[in-house]
């Protein structure tokens, strides 16, 4: 636990409802779902590492959200916590990822080869392509909730499997702490650095402690394959290059990836994944299969059709600025990307990309030519 | 297979058990994706020499003073709260410092962190307050007002008085730490305690849960409205957690005596008023404080407070009496003497601007204050004050006075 007496020992002597949190001028899922009856069974729980109920939800006590857009408002410090917390996570996931429910398993599928297409998004509009997920090493406590020694062992891991990778996979890894000015600028430069977090809903989780120790970035030589260290979660693993060809943007991907997990297993690590959330992140937003496959697109035109938000939602995407989450678009460039983590798989949400991006430009062309796109659009997916 | 593993790695001090083991056991229940249950307590444990800070970057009090000896010794320590070493010390890690300015570097979670961690916390408050040494040396409590004999200054140069102090009350976990719980039951505690002021004393309690817009614009007009830290010296310590849950202030209908509650610290205690008469703030100061410390008496508690540290705040730096008299006053000219600094270094004085500490001065008008706080009592302090009276008829001759 990183701040106070979430102890359970010294925290018993108080009663439930001295305890319980104001939460009545909230607006995320764990508010909506944590009622006072549920903190009292829960709260004299802990995992198995020492996280508590309250170290769960600190974050969305700290941050009572905003009335147009629903955050999670909890976090995981450890495997776990979404069993020792199913009662309120449970409720939470399924709000959160459109139904799921707790019985439900989820499918994994990184074969690139089932992917159909995915090679030929007209590069005139889509400028780049990039996947990105999350991994947790299992055995570790989560960002949330590691100590400095847990951190520099996932560190350190990490760095060892990374440096076995070969072919255009190999790479270098600059620590945060030890990068010259030099690699700073070039990382920069190659939009490859991550900042400390200055976001509230992450600092309040705990997550930014002892900051830039054991943070790092890898990146391959072609700078087309890059892992994040103890940043938000143990490991974020991120395939990107310009242009429209997302399929080798995704068997780079889903090679990587199969290649670091074998290099973690050969050295006795696995990562965190079960057959009901897939893999299991820090964030409960981010579980199954914690994937964002996206791309840079011009639609200028599309973005000024009133149904346009519509057809997103269709096509289960979703739309940001280029600057990533919560940014603007400029100049008609959107990050188009998609919805869904959890409850399909890698390539069904990949296939999504690919097919509703290729629509999106095909609407986009008919619009530049005053054509109509009625005879276009698409059903609900 | 899953339970056996579990149980292998139950003991404590099992450096990264998985990589020794490694081969074919753990291959073998790694490669299975199975659904880990809660089982045993299991949590890798790291040596002491594996969860050290990287300090090398690091200029701070604390830094200066945790050695990796110190750190093995006092890590896996914990007060009767639980609250740990690394709790205490986050704040310092987190915040390497100013290379200029010194920060303490740490914190306390309640009473007993001045004692279970004393090997790291007594040099850091040596280091701090001047050479004061808490194993040997005792700190004088003195709260009475009627020993000053001056103290009101000229109101064309001195445009404010203002004395603040802070208190804990003793059994209760301090803001770092502290569970809601806990927080409230500081709120319940001395807002109970404060219906009971009476006469020039009497007032009201606004809690920032509750409070109306009106309220509130009224508090931030009168300049008495504390918001949400946003420093990270504060935030990294965990004493915003929760806001504003537990916050509130309480001030007396006069506007001349005014309590925060679970900021910083569980209370500050300020006494102000526009123009000179600090004899007069300190007075109402005094008084104030014993009246509410009678008054939690009464219902069974007590302040924090013992003869080595006196009062016991949550920053170090806030120890023995805890408290800053301060004054804002115009010294256009005097600032612009190159002597200015070394004037107020001898008179233990330091300078801030008018928004407090980390502003700037506007219209050469200055926060000047003592800069001591341990060692000396509130009497004595005040005394030093007084010397900045010496200094206004320099202002008009241009002779400053050393």
């Amino acid at each position: 636990m990183p701040f106070g007496n979430t102890h359970n020992q010294a925290k018993l002597k108080y009663s439930s409802e001295q305890e319980y949190p104001d939460l009545s001028k909230h607006n995320n899922y764990m508010a909506k779902i944590l009622t006072a009856a549920m903190y009292e069974r829960l709260r004299t729980k802990e995992t198995p590492s020492g996280f508590t109920l309250d170290d769960v939800i600190q974050t969305g006590v700290d941050n009572p959200g905003h009335p147009f857009i629903m955050t999670v408002g909890c976090v995981a410090g450890d495997e776990e916590t979404y069993e020792v917390f199913k009662e309120l996570l449970d409720p939470v996931i399924e709000d959160r990822h459109g139904g799921y429910k707790p019985t439900d398993k989820h499918k994994t599928d990184l074969n690139p080869d089932n992917l159909k297409g995915g090679d030929d998004l007209d590069p005139k509009y889509v400028l780049s392509s990039r996947v990105r997920t999350g991994r947790s090493i299992r055995g570790f406590c989560l960002p949330p909730h590691c100590s400095r020694g847990e951190r520099r062992a996932v560190e350190k891991l990490s760095v060892e499997a990374l440096a076995a990778l070969s072919g255009d996979l190999k790479g270098k890894y600059y620590a945060l702490k030890n990068m010259t000015e030099a690699e700073q600028q070039q990382l920069i430069d190659d939009h490859f650095l991550f900042d400390k977090p200055v976001s509230p809903l992450l600092l309040a989780s705990g997550m930014a402690r002892d900051w830039p120790d054991a943070r790092g970035i890898w990146h391959n030589d072609n700078k087309t394959f890059l892992v994040w260290v103890n940043e938000e979660d143990h490991l974020r693993v991120i395939s990107m290059q310009k242009g429209g060809k997302m399929k080798e943007v995704f068997t780079r991907f889903c090679t990587g990836l199969t290649k670091i997990e074998t290099l973690f297993r050969d050295r006795g690590h696995a990562f965190m994944w079960n057959e009901h959330l897939g893999y299991v992140l820090t964030c409960p937003s981010n579980l199954g299969t914690g994937l964002r496959a996206g791309v840079h697109v011009k639609l200028p035109n599309m973005s000024k059709q009133a149904k346009f938000d519509e057809i997103l939602s269709k096509l289960r995407l979703q739309k940001r600025g280029t600057g990533g989450v919560d940014t603007a678009a400029v100049g008609g460039v959107f990050d188009i990307s998609n919805a869904d983590r959890l409850g399909f798989s890698e390539v069904e949400l990949v296939q999504m990309v690919v097919d509703g991006v290729k629509l999106l430009v095909e609407m986009e062309k008919r619009l530049e030519k005053g054509q109509s796109i009625d005879n276009l659009m698409p059903a609900q997916k | 297979m899953a339970s056996s593993f579990t149980r292998i790695l139950s003991s404590k001090r099992n450096v990264g058990i998985l990589s020794l083991v490694g081969g074919s056991v753990a291959a073998g229940f790694l490669l299975h994706r199975e659904h880990v249950t809660a089982g045993e307590p299991l949590r890798r444990r790291y040596p002491a020499s594996a969860e050290y800070p990287d300090l090398r970057k690091h200029n701070n009090c604390m830094a200066s003073s945790l050695t990796p000896a110190i750190y093995a010794k006092l890590c896996d320590k914990a007060t009767p709260n639980g609250y740990t070493l690394d709790q205490a010390i986050q704040t310092g890690v987190d915040n390497p410092g100013h290379p200029f300015i010194k920060t303490v570097g740490l914190v306390a979670g309640d009473e007993e962190s001045y004692e279970v961690f004393a090997e790291l916390l007594d040099p850091v408050i040596k280091e701090r307050h001047n050479g004061y040494d808490p194993r040997t040396m005792k700190h004088p409590t003195d709260l009475n007002a009627s020993k000053i004999q001056s103290g009101v200054f000229d109101e064309r140069y001195v445009l404010s008085s203002r004395v603040r102090t802070g208190r804990s009350i003793r059994g209760l976990s301090l803001p770092p730490a502290c569970t809601r719980a806990e927080r409230r039951e500081v709120e319940r505690v001395v807002v109970d305690a404060l219906s009971g002021l009476k006469e020039d004393l009497t007032g009201k309690y606004y809690s920032l849960t509750l409070m109306t817009e009106q309220e509130q614009q009224q508090l931030i007009d009168d300049h008495f409205l504390f918001d949400k830290p946003v420093s990270p010296l504060l935030t990294c310590a965990g004493m915003a957690r929760d806001w504003p849950d537990g916050r509130g202030i309480w001030h007396n209908n006069e506007k001349t005596f005014l309590i925060w509650i679970n900021e910083e610290d569980h209370t500050r205690v300020i006494s102000m008023e526009k123009g000179g008469n600090m004899k007069r703030v300190f007075e109402r100061f005094c008084r104030g404080l014993k009246e509410v410390e009678r008054l939690i008496q009464e219902r069974g508690w007590e302040f924090m407070w013992n003869e080595r540290l006196g009062y016991i705040l949550t920053c170090p730096s806030n120890l023995g009496t805890g408290l800053r008299a301060g004054v804002h006053v115009k010294l256009p000219r005097l600032s612009k003497d190159p002597r200015f600094s070394k004037i107020l270094d001898n008179l233990r004085l330091q300078k801030r601007g008018t928004g407090g500490v980390d502003t700037a001065a506007v219209g050469g008008v200055f926060d000047i204050s003592n800069l001591d706080r341990l060692g000396q009592s509130e009497v004595g302090t005040n005394h030093s004050m007084w010397r900045i009276t010496s200094i206004r008829p320099s202002v008009s001759l241009k002779f400053p006075i050393c």
